[in-house]
Order: C-alpha cells, then structure tokens, then sequence
C-alpha cells in the first residue's frame, strides 16, 4: 500500500443562514486558498463529494468545477456523497495511478435553499420508506429511541453531548457558536431534542492528498506536518430499517477493525444526532481517554456533503499542527449511520 | 436575491416493482400482508429479492404475515411535517407482524389529536398494532393510513338514578342547612355531639333527640391529596380533609380549598365556605369547601382521639 498524506485541509466559516453567494462563490476562495497554501495550481486528480438534490438541479456539481479551473481538461471525478466519500476515491486512485501524486478533494453544500431532511428523505428505498414521506430527523430518533432502550443511557446523557459540542464549537472560528441546550427544549422528533440535531449550515471544505515526493515538497513549504493515512475503509448496513438492529452499528465497527482505529487519541465523529456518538464510540471502541470531536463537530456546525470531509480535515489539522500523533476521521452516509468510513491518520 | 424554483415529476415518478415487491403490493392491496421465506426460511416483511443478511436470493415462497404485529421501536412525532401522512402528532414505528423475522417502518396512529402532544404513556416497545387499510387502495405502501394499537380496553356509559329517602333525622339537618345552621344530637349516655345527626348514637346503640347547633368552623384532623378530577372540586390536585367542626364530636368529610394543596397541614383551622344565599338549598353542597381561617394550628393532642 503507498503512504499517502493529508498535506493541507482548509474550510469555509460555516454559516446557518444564506449570505447571497452561490455553491461556487462559496468554493472559490477555499480552492485559491490552498493552491496559494500548498504552490500547487494545477492537481494531478480532482474528487468532489455534494448533492444534486440540494440544489434540485441534475449534475450542478459540474458548475462547481468552474472554482478549480479545469481547463486544459483535468482528470476529474465526483461522487454524489459527502466529500469524504471523494477522498476516499482519490485516495484509491492514487494507489492505483503512479501518475496522481496530489489530489485535491472537496466537499460543498448549502442546506439553506431547500429542507434537507425531506430531500434525504427522497434518498431513501423508493417502495417502502420514500412514498412515506419519512424524513431524516425521523429516522434518526428511530436509531435513538432503539439505543436508548438497549443500552440505559438517558435523554440527559444524549444533551450533555449537545452541551459539550456547541461548548467546543464556540471555541472554533469556523463553527456557529450556539448557546447551551435550554433546560426547557422542545422535541424535535421525540426522544430527540432541538439541542440533538445538528445545526444545518451553508458551508466547505478543500483537503489536498499527496505522494511520493510531492509529500515533503508541500510540507516544507506549507511548515505543517503531513498527516499519513495509516489505513482509511468503509462499509454498509443493510438499507432496511427493520431488517438490522438500530442500536449498534457493524458497519462502523468493521470499517474501524480494518481502518486500526485503535489507540486513536483523538476521533473526529461525523455525528448529525447526539445519540449517534454513543453508538460509534461503542462501534469504534473508542474508550474514556479518547477526545471526541474538539472541533465541536457536526452538532456546533453540519454543513452538509462537506461536515464527513471536515472530519478528516479536522483529525488531519491535529497532526498538521503537532498536536496529536493518531487520531481518526469518520464519515457517514444514509439513514441511521447506515454506511461509515474510517480513516486513521498518523504522524 | 433567492429565487423559487421547483423539482417535481409530473404526475410522479414512474418505477417497476419486479416480482417480488409487486407480490407485495398486489396482496397489499387485497388487503394482505405477505413476506417472504429465505433459504433458511426466516420471513423477510416486507419482501424483498435478497436476503440481507448473506446476500442469496429468497425462496420465492410468500406467507401471509399478521395483520397483528409488535411494536418494536418507534420515535415520536409531536409537530408533524406537510409530507408526513398524518397531520396530526404520531409515531413512526418499527412493527413486526406475527410470523415475520424482519419489520416494516410506518406511521402508528395512537388517537392524538393535540399538535405538539407529548409521548404517550401506552407508546411503548411492545405494543401489539394492525394495519388500517384505506377504503380505495391502489397498490402502494400507503394503502395501509397507518397501523393503529389493538383494542385493549372497551368504555360502556354507566349511569343509574335512584330516589333517596334520608330519613327524618337527616331531613331535619338539610332543614338546618338550608337556613345556613349546621345540626347535630347530643347523646344522652356519652355526651358526645353528633354532627350530622342520625337520630341515634352509634357507639351507644340509643335514640338522640337534643339538638344542637355547632359552629361553620373546624380543624383538619386528617386530609388526603386527590389527583384525579372531580366535578365538585375546583382544580386538581385538591384536598378532601376530615373537619371536626367547633361543638361537633365526628369528624365531616369536606373539601379544602383557598390554599395549595401542599401546604394543607393536620390541625389547620378551616371555616366554611358557603355559597351566596340565593343559592341555598336543603343540602350541603351550601358549603363549597372549607377554606383556611387564618387562625394558629392546634396542637396534635387536640384532635389526636378523632383520628
């Protein structure tokens, strides 16, 4: 297997409102960032991960690539998933391709146009779940109220992650800074809270991978330490709801046995409701001395088809800056945590 | 400047179902539920081609499952969105219908009616459910409207009405009453006032026949906090407290109000409440309730032998 690095991570300051731009004003300045941060302007392969459907248009990802100048044509990729799903890609192409030693992958949504947990709602089985008009926000307090019930841990257990998210997450520039769950907060789906869903934000994010030689060219340009991808994989559950047992999460689990997340000292979790770090930290098993999600994570700041890249970027930044030496991105995608990535990063 | 735009499919969108699912919604919309075997025989409901659990293809035998079914998780939805089927709080739930290894996500309609409800009570893992069907079905999911809680308990009107005869001692203390004056006996064998007046003394076995008024005041000698409504009361949780009225040697069973139902104590000094005179008539309901009289509590050796 090559050694590949995350050389350079950079996102958009995530905001719940729309500020008048479009999917590609918002990515531009993030593209012209790192190819300014890491000297590269023209990368051996492009990955973007977003929706179609959350701009209701078919194919507008392609518009997109007017941000990263793909003229004269580029090797060029898309897959219509949160960016992580794009590394993931673009990390296998350059395994596979001795003539990609960088890559630039993105991730871009704005949720702000449309109502997101009915589009997600449209992703779903088209003859038993979608005709339902079952919506996203449902189908997680399905998970939740399934985990609660086998495992014990309360309603207050699921605020206290609220609680300790928006805490960091008004540490971070790039998150929303939220105020703590009220004492009073409604259901949104019971037994999820308002405080339990992650907070739906426009936003970015731009990772560059890199091989070979072009590992040490970057980093000594950029004075950042290369966060080596040490093993990255993911897997599916089955997309019925009431065929697989909502409280746990095997395809988790599996991805992070064959990704090594153990010994991780940080996981950055892609977590859209509370409940689901409590699953994932059993799936993961990720234990006490395990810091999760010191950005605040999804539920400080969920821009969607790009909060599973930040992930990564997140865990990446950790080690780019000396702060970590193994740490883990996770990604997910679907009803549930039906489908999960892991990546383990290292110094 | 946001501008609108719309992504519909005229008319929907059009998908074929293949064999299996189209088995489905075929008997779906008969009104069965159907499943399907796997090599190993589990009951896969809804049906579908593979097996989710190893990927091999299913036998193509079908079984009717249900109609009755568990509950086996469900969330709850108090505010319900414009594409959610019922307009009205319910939940989404996980029901695995008798003979089925595998269960189906749909509404469960428990009768709430009040947006923004909170989770009911009888909304548990393990509630037994059944399908209600639509009268005019068309072959998808949503010829079931949602799956409804099996009947568990039945309500048949009561109502009975009697002629009561008090008897002349008790008519004597409704005359008393209608004039605004509590009557009791005093007992010729052991002195003691009876308030009301049964004409005899219960402890002696003696007819009584002296009359006495006692006063609309009292003490709480004993209460109880009730949190079940009641039309005679003025909110729940109320007090119904025994009062041993001033003069009186047996305690009354009365109301308590004007005071939170907490801080009502044994040997708290109460008077009666009564209702304006224009509505007086031969029956205690005069007095409303007792209120607090705003005089000190007695000590508990007063009232000890009433208890």
């Amino acid at each position: 297997m090559k050694d590949i690095a995350i050389v350079a991570f950079t996102q958009s300051r995530h905001t719940a409102e729309d500020q008048g731009l479009n999917e590609t004003e918002l990515l531009l300045p993030l593209i012209n960032e790192i190819k300014e941060q890491t000297g590269v302007s023209r990368f051996d392969f492009t990955c973007s991960g977003s929706c179609d459907y959350l701009l209701g248009s078919p194919f507008s990802f392609v518009s997109a690539l007017d941000a990263v100048g793909a003229w004269p044509p580029i090797s060029e990729s898309h897959v219509e998933m949160d960016g992580a799903w794009a590394l993931y890609e673009a990390w296998v192409k350059m395994q596979y391709s001795d003539e990609v030693q960088t890559a630039l992958v993105y991730g871009f949504g704005k949720p702000s146009q449309t109502n997101v947990r009915q589009v997600l709602g449209l992703q779903l089985d088209p003859y038993y779940l979608a005709p339902l008009g079952v919506d996203q926000v449902s189908m997680a307090a399905l998970q939740a109220q399934s985990y609660l019930a086998r495992s014990g841990a309360k309603e207050g257990d699921l605020t206290a992650i609220a609680a300790r998210s928006r805490a960091d997450g008004r540490n971070n520039p790039f998150a929303l800074h939220l105020d703590d769950p009220a004492d009073d907060a409604p259901y949104d789906v019971a037994p999820l809270k308002v405080h339990d869903v992650a907070p739906q934000a426009d936003g970015a994010a731009v990772v560059v991978l890199a091989t070979g030689d072009k590992v040490r060219e970057i980093s000594e340009r950029t004075g950042l330490k290369p966060a080596w991808i040490r093993g990255i994989d993911h897997r599916a559950d089955s997309h019925s709801p009431g065929s697989r047992d909502l409280s746990v999460s095997p395809s988790a689990r599996i991805a992070g046995e064959k990704a090594g997340a153990a010994g991780v000292e940080v996981a950055e979790l892609h977590t859209q409701f509370s409940h689901e770090e409590l699953i994932l930290r059993e799936a993961l098993d990720l234990g006490e001395n395990v810091r999760i999600n010191p950005s605040g994570g999804p539920l400080s700041a969920n821009p969607v088809m790009a909060a599973g890249l930040i992930r990564i970027g997140e865990a990446a930044a950790l080690i780019h800056r000396g702060e970590a030496r193994r740490t883990l991105g996770h990604a997910t995608s679907g009803p549930c945590l039906q489908q999960n990535l892991v990546a383990v990063l290292e110094a | 400047m946001p501008t609108n735009h719309v992504l519909e499919f005229p008319g929907g969108y059009t998908r074929s179902v293949g064999p299996v699912i189209g088995r489905f919604l075929s008997e779906l919309r008969d009104g069965r539920l159907v499943g399907v075997k796997t090599r190993e025989g589990r009951v896969l409901f809804p049906p579908v081609e593979y097996d989710p659990a190893n990927g091999h293809e299913v036998t193509g035998e079908f079984v009717e499952v249900g109609p009755s079914g568990t509950v086996e998780s469900f969330a709850w939805v108090p505010e319900p969105l414009p594409t959610h089927p019922l307009d009205r709080p319910f939940a989404w739930a996980l029901i695995r219908p008798d003979g089925a290894d595998t269960a189906i996500l749909h509404a469960l309609d428990v009768g709430e009616y009040e947006r923004g409800a909170k989770v009911p009570k009888r909304l548990k893992a393990g509630l037994r459910v059944r399908p209600e069907y639509r009268d005019e079905r068309k072959g998808d999911i949503s010829d079931i409207k949602a799956f409804r809680p099996e009947v568990s308990m039945t309500n048949a009107p009561t109502r009975v009405e009697y002629s009561l005869q008090p008897g002349k001692a008790l008519d004597r203390f409704f005359e008393g009453v209608a004039e605004g004056r509590l009557l009791g006996h005093r007992c010729d064998v052991c002195g003691k006032v009876i308030v009301p007046m049964a004409g005899l003394c219960a402890k002696d076995g003696v007819p009584t026949t002296e009359e006495v008024e006692v006063a609309d005041t009292g003490t709480v000698t004993t209460f109880a906090v009730n949190n079940l409504p009641d039309p005679r009361a003025p909110e729940v949780p109320f007090v119904s407290a025994y009062i041993l009225l001033d003069g009186a040697d047996i305690t009354m069973l009365a109301l308590v109000a004007g005071i939170p139902a907490d801080q009502v104590r044994m040997g708290m000094r109460v008077k009666a409440a009564w209702k304006p005179r224009e509505e007086w008539g031969p029956t205690l309901a005069n007095i409303r309730w007792f209120e607090p009289s705003g005089e000190p509590d007695v000590p508990f050796e007063t009232i000890e032998e009433y208890l």
